[in-house]
């Protein structure tokens, strides 16, 4: 990118910049020619940018809908104008603070058990000796990753019924007297979604921390090992520096997502019986929206979560780059 | 690389005890999957008294042939298949000639179409806004509802890009001398050397297409439309099971499935393609995590 001082930037080239677009075309300056020269590369990027205007711009612009009173009938531009009613409406409606509980309940306790868990396994799979049982560990950690939340959460009906494992242990072991319908208790709920989370992306996660351990050098570890430093050392003062920017960048992501839900998780093991602990903004948003037809209501919802996921990416950025020097941006 | 001090106690305690966590964690993997796959083999009537944990009581593959007899099922398959097939082709070849063009450093324009995606990276519509748009476009009710708003993204072609820039010059360079346009450069140079990207790629963007639900169920309502997961969405979480009885009723399946077993034959068959693929693919993913996570 450090070269194209040409692009977008009228006829005024660079000598290097001059060289690489020599098509056979004679005059260099007319903007109109170069245009041509490149019509093959101009038309592919320009059907990506289309592409974007539709299927991204133009839901950008229907965000509009929020400060208005829109309905079917009417066409976005013609829907009077409300301005921050929608918001106000969101901020007195009584669902808010149930909804702001569980988003962030769930969200924060996935992120200070489910972010550490992947960075641990992946510094104790590090301390794998043989080469072939590390290589079956992480392959057969990948494999929940690939089933779909529907069909886990299938496995987790099963689990959790009335007469599955879980209730069959607990029964059998006294533990308890009756079977629990887990998932039609609200008390469960937060539970079962993030251990199944973890279940589901402990071996993924550490795929890029595996990555990052794998470059670091042998001889670090050999001087370590010639220091005196024993298994805990190592991985204390050799591996986790070493992987400490990437665990930084993820953490910045996942800071600025606390307020996403994993919503394909939350749908399927959401049902009316456990609605007071599962129901948070994105399905919120998708039930006043699409299920409910509040169309502005739920926009406007939605914009609200959007606007301060993003205030949060950006807080968690400048607090990373102060602290430990690492941002994305 | 340890060998220059010998084994102690603590370093084998050590070993011994991390071996030992890893196991478990394997096991606690692999466990939940075997459960439901004993099950599924198992006479669909007797599982329903439970108690099946290491292997089927009344092996039965009546569970799987009622899945491959029922209309429903074999539809919803289908459409998984086809939108999976199609969805990956239109979205890896279209999201890389996109990063062709803009990874040109003499593209006009360029910055200008970097910035613009950049964006999307950062905002979108939301919800309602992309339904709206979906219906305005008549995607509702149709079966390119799931391929062509999943075409393109920002992100891939950030990930493309990063790899198209580390072609060798030299390459396309003799091409245009034999007289090749970008079009064509892109088509017989690119594109083939760009194989293990395309994977990576095309595998991230593969399972995202077999395992979404979510369009299948917003979008379309229509039965001969929806994809497998949709399909098992609708039954697993409405538990409305008693639907799929019905539609096995009019075959001529015996007694010995119930609702439950074909749930979870469906849940198998639904599920085995990703299993067996995944594993002949993990150095390109192993890959592709690192470059998008550089980029990222």
């Amino acid at each position: 990118m450090q070269k194209n001082s040409n692009t977008g930037s009228g006829p005024a080239l660079s000598p290097q910049a001059a060289a690489r677009i020599e098509t056979g075309v004679g005059n260099r300056n007319s903007l109109w020619k170069r245009l041509l020269a490149q019509k093959h590369l101009q038309t592919m990027a320009l059907l990506g940018v289309v592409w974007m205007i539709i299927f991204n711009y133009i839901p950008m612009y229907g965000v509009i809908i929020a400060f208005k009173e829109y309905n079917i009938v009417k066409s976005i531009a013609e829907a009077p104008w409300v301005g921050l009613t929608h918001f106000r409406e969101f901020l007195d409606d009584e669902n808010l603070g149930n909804v702001i509980k569980n988003t962030l309940g769930i969200s924060l306790i996935k992120l200070f058990i489910g972010f550490p868990l992947p960075i641990i396994f992946a510094l104790f799979l590090n301390e794998v000796r043989s080469v072939r049982f590390k290589k079956s560990i992480q392959t057969i950690s990948y494999l929940p990753h690939f089933l779909s939340w529907v069909v886990l959460g299938g496995i987790l009906a099963t689990w959790l019924a009335d007469v599955g494992i879980i209730n069959n242990i607990l029964l059998a072991l006294n533990v308890i007297d009756q079977p629990i319908s887990y998932l039609a208790e609200p008390s469960y709920f937060w539970t079962i979604v993030i251990s199944s989370d973890i279940w589901k992306e402990l071996g993924w996660s550490a795929i890029i921390y595996l990555a990052a351990i794998s470059g670091v050098s042998p001889e670090m570890y050999e001087a370590a090992t010639i220091d005196g430093a024993g298994r805990f050392q190592k991985m204390w003062y050799v591996t986790l520096p070493a992987i400490k920017s990437t665990i930084s960048i993820l953490f910045i992501l996942s800071v600025s997502g606390v307020l996403n839900s994993n919503f394909d998780q939350i749908l399927v093991l959401r049902n009316s019986l456990n609605d007071s602990a599962s129901n948070v903004i994105d399905y919120y948003v998708y039930y006043t929206g699409i299920l409910s037809g509040r169309f502005s209501y739920s926009t406007a919802v939605g914009l609200l979560k959007s606007v301060i996921a993003l205030i949060l990416l950006l807080i968690a950025n400048n607090v990373s780059r102060k602290i430990n020097d690492t941002s994305l941006f | 690389m340890f060998s220059l001090k010998r084994k102690t106690m603590g370093e084998a305690t050590f070993d011994i005890v991390n071996n030992m966590i890893m196991l478990c964690i394997c096991f606690i993997t692999l466990y939940p999957i075997w459960y439901v796959l004993v099950n599924a083999f198992n006479n669909g009537s007797d599982a329903m008294s439970g108690g099946i944990y290491w292997w089927p009581r009344v092996f039965s593959l009546e569970n799987f042939k009622a899945v491959f007899v029922t209309p429903g099922i074999m539809q919803a398959m289908w459409i998984t298949v086809a939108k999976t097939v199609v969805g990956t082709a239109a979205h890896v070849f279209f999201t890389a000639m996109v990063a062709y063009a803009l990874s040109r450093k003499n593209l006009i324009g360029g910055k200008l179409y970097i910035l613009m995606g950049t964006v999307t990276l950062f905002f979108s519509g939301g919800l309602i806004p992309t339904f709206l748009l979906m219906r305005d476009l008549h995607l509702l009710e149709n079966f390119l509802v799931y391929i062509i708003p999943f075409m393109f993204s920002f992100f891939d072609l950030i990930i493309f890009m990063t790899f198209f820039r580390d072609i060798p010059e030299g390459l396309e360079e003799a091409a245009r001398i034999d007289g090749a346009n970008d079009w064509s450069i892109f088509l017989r140079i690119v594109l083939p050397v760009s194989m293990p990207v395309l994977a990576t790629i095309a595998l991230f963007h593969g399972v995202f297409q077999w395992n979404d639900y979510f369009t299948g169920m917003i979008y379309i309502n229509n039965p001969d439309l929806q994809p497998i997961q949709t399909y098992l969405y609708r039954v697993v979480a409405q538990s409305s099971s008693n639907q799929m009885m019905v539609a096995v009723q009019g075959s001529s399946v015996t007694k010995s499935v119930t609702s439950q077993s074909i749930k979870l034959a469906t849940m198998v068959v639904t599920t085995l393609p990703i299993v067996f693929v995944y594993p002949f693919l993990q150095r390109y993913f192993v890959k592709g995590m690192m470059i998008g996570s550089i980029k990222g």
